[in-house]
């Protein structure tokens, strides 16, 4: 640990919205261009930094453009000049994006986005869900998830290394759960403006659209004969992001004193049975963790950091030996075969010598609060899975009139 | 503080609710603890009730689901009562502050709370002390002073202090809001009981 880190932890926290620390640390980060619209629950984001552009605390160009597919088209093009570009959206304004969202990747632009994690329309609903982010899992962007206002700030400062780096290149989108964390207030600890200008460094982009002395083309048609290399090279993009994604974690914990992974296993060494979780979910569920220890049953929990790519391998490897365990869905994929989460985590662990019993859970759609008791539940059905060997319901519908 | 603090704000949209939750997790922060602050955000408007939550705690707070049984319970506006929410999931030894120039008997009356209840409930004038020293009616910054009287969780001169701090950054230019301010929490702090 460098002497920043320790300087760190006599810093105390200041009390911030998820919001708040989201828009303070695009300040931090000083991008060259911000192109956004708001929406419900993004809003105070767009609000806040264009506040923080107007006092000229930044020397951003904003672009308060008329929709999300003109704000990510805009974010594209600034990008694809040489400049660090952002945006931020949620739900249905990242639907409205969806188009640009593959052409970004496709582009192998390094933008870095926040969202806000809200249930999409029909029928209206403002409150968090991952229908949103989820349904953008195949976009060919990165997706690093958040417990709360403390690791929405960290992953977004880490992003724009990851999505910057030379082997990756590639957009990454960094959530957080609307109302809950993007509205709710708590303790965070911040790195001061230099340390965190320091960590992102300037972008170095390869090839610019303003080069004039080494003109490019952005962009062009691709047919038989180029265009499955292309996307070869995309896939490979997001091999290499893995490893990447660790050496900036590992970067950013000598700063700041905090260790991030491609998830966290919060008891799980050698627990008996666990839940599998995104979110800030994962908080409420490791108190409920904490009750079972202290009754000596071997409960533990594993929270997701990267959805996109999938860390398969390392899944496989916290996962196999644990007898059950039960996968929880802030999104519901409509398939008739669980949600996403669910889906990718069995395929990953199809290849292991020994498998867990598993089962699903669809929770907290449009905002649906996830109590203490809802938690319980799973950890009881777990409990019953173990005793008798078999999954009693595969896919269950939490905390829902049914 | 041996264990986690829950806080329920009760009020109408206009009221300052919300930002009464904010202040309180801004200075319990200041001074070293844990917080929470989130308001229940429904179709508001002008008028309707609206609640806030608050959790403090000396140990990281990882919970995130909705507080149910709040420790504290605080009533901007006292005709609320007669919603019946202001005293849901109050655990026995909860506390209840309610801004009323009424006394705390005569509100444990209307509350149904009975001789044997070991809830307890604490009053205070919060709309004539904004008036006299805002200007205005806007109950939520005395209010804060009387639930840090109840709860004993922070000190009068740290909330003092948070909150000129924050005001200032909001009233840069109308120093008088601030004092008001200032001197309606520390009469509300006196002036509960």
């Amino acid at each position: 640990m460098g002497n920043s880190a320790l300087a760190n932890e006599a810093v105390k926290s200041v009390a911030l919205t998820g919001n708040e620390a989201v828009a303070t640390a695009m300040r931090q980060i000083h991008p060259d261009v911000v192109a956004a619209y708001p929406i419900t629950p993004q809003t105070e984001i767009v609000q806040i930094f264009s506040t923080f552009v107007a006092d000229g605390l930044v020397q951003t160009e904003f672009v308060p453009v008329e929709s999300e597919h003109s704000a990510m088209s805009a974010t594209v093009g600034a990008s694809a000049a040489g400049a660090r570009a952002m945006t931020a959206t949620s739900a249905n304004g990242l639907a409205l994006m969806w188009e640009v969202l593959y052409i970004a990747a496709g582009l192998r632009l390094p933008i870095v986005m926040p969202v806000v994690n809200r249930a999409l329309s029909a029928p209206i609903n403002i409150h968090c869900d991952h229908s949103d982010t989820m349904g953008a899992r195949d976009s060919g962007w990165i997706q690093l998830y958040s417990e709360n206002a403390q690791e929405a700030y960290d992953n977004l400062i880490q992003a724009v290394r990851i999505a910057e780096h030379p082997e990756v290149n590639l957009p990454v989108m960094v959530m957080m759960d609307g109302f809950i964390i993007s509205h709710g207030m708590e303790n965070v600890f911040l790195l001061s403006d230099e340390e965190v200008r320091k960590f992102v460094g300037e972008r170095k982009p390869h090839y610019t659209l303003l080069d004039a002395e080494n003109p490019i083309t952005v962009g062009p048609l691709d047919l038989q004969d180029f265009y499955f290399e292309h996307r070869r090279q995309q896939a490979e993009a997001m091999f290499n992001a893995d490893k990447v994604v660790q050496e900036v974690a590992d970067e950013f914990a000598k700063l700041s004193g905090r260790q991030y992974e491609f998830f966290e296993a919060y008891k799980l060494d050698d627990a008996e049975m666990a839940i599998v979780v995104i979110g800030s979910t994962a908080g409420t569920a490791k108190y409920v963790v904490n009750e079972l220890r202290a009754k000596g049953v071997k409960a533990g929990l594993l929270k997701m950091r990267m959805f996109r790519p999938f860390p398969a391998a390392r899944l496989r490897e916290a996962l196999a030996d644990i007898p059950a365990v039960a996968v929880m869905d802030r999104a519901d994929s409509l398939a008739a075969c669980g949600g996403p989460l669910f889906g990718d985590l069995r395929a990953a662990l199809y290849s292991a010598s020994k498998r867990p019993l598993m089962n699903n859970y669809i929770y907290g759609l449009g905002g649906r609060d996830v109590t203490l008791d809802h938690i319980r539940t799973v950890y009881q059905d777990l409990e019953e899975m173990l005793r008798t060997g078999e999954v009693k319901r595969e896919i269950n519908y939490l905390g829902v009139r049914e | 503080m041996a264990r986690m603090l829950e806080v329920r704000w009760h009020g109408r949209g206009g009221q300052g609710a919300k930002t009464a939750a904010l202040l309180f997790a801004e200075a319990a922060a200041a001074a070293g603890k844990r917080v929470q602050a989130f308001p229940e955000y429904g179709p508001e408007r002008m008028g309707a009730p609206v609640t806030s939550y608050n959790r403090v705690s000396d140990e990281e707070i990882t919970l995130h689901s909705g507080v149910t049984s709040p420790d504290f319970v605080v009533v901007l506006d006292a005709t609320l009562i007669d919603t019946g929410k202001v005293t849901e999931g109050i655990p026995e030894d909860g506390v209840i502050v309610i801004n009323t120039p009424q006394s705390p008997e005569e509100m444990r009356q209307q509350l149904g709370l009975g001789e044997d209840s070991k809830v307890k409930v604490f009053t205070v004038d919060a709309d004539t002390i904004s008036k006299e020293t805002i200007g205005r009616v806007i109950p939520n910054t005395p209010m804060l002073g009387a639930l840090i009287k109840a709860t004993g969780v922070l000190d009068l001169e740290d909330l003092l202090e948070d909150t000129k701090r924050k005001l200032e950054q909001k009233f840069r230019n109308r120093p008088e809001i601030i004092q008001g301010n200032l001197e309606a929490i520390r009469r509300a702090y006196q002036e509960v009981k």
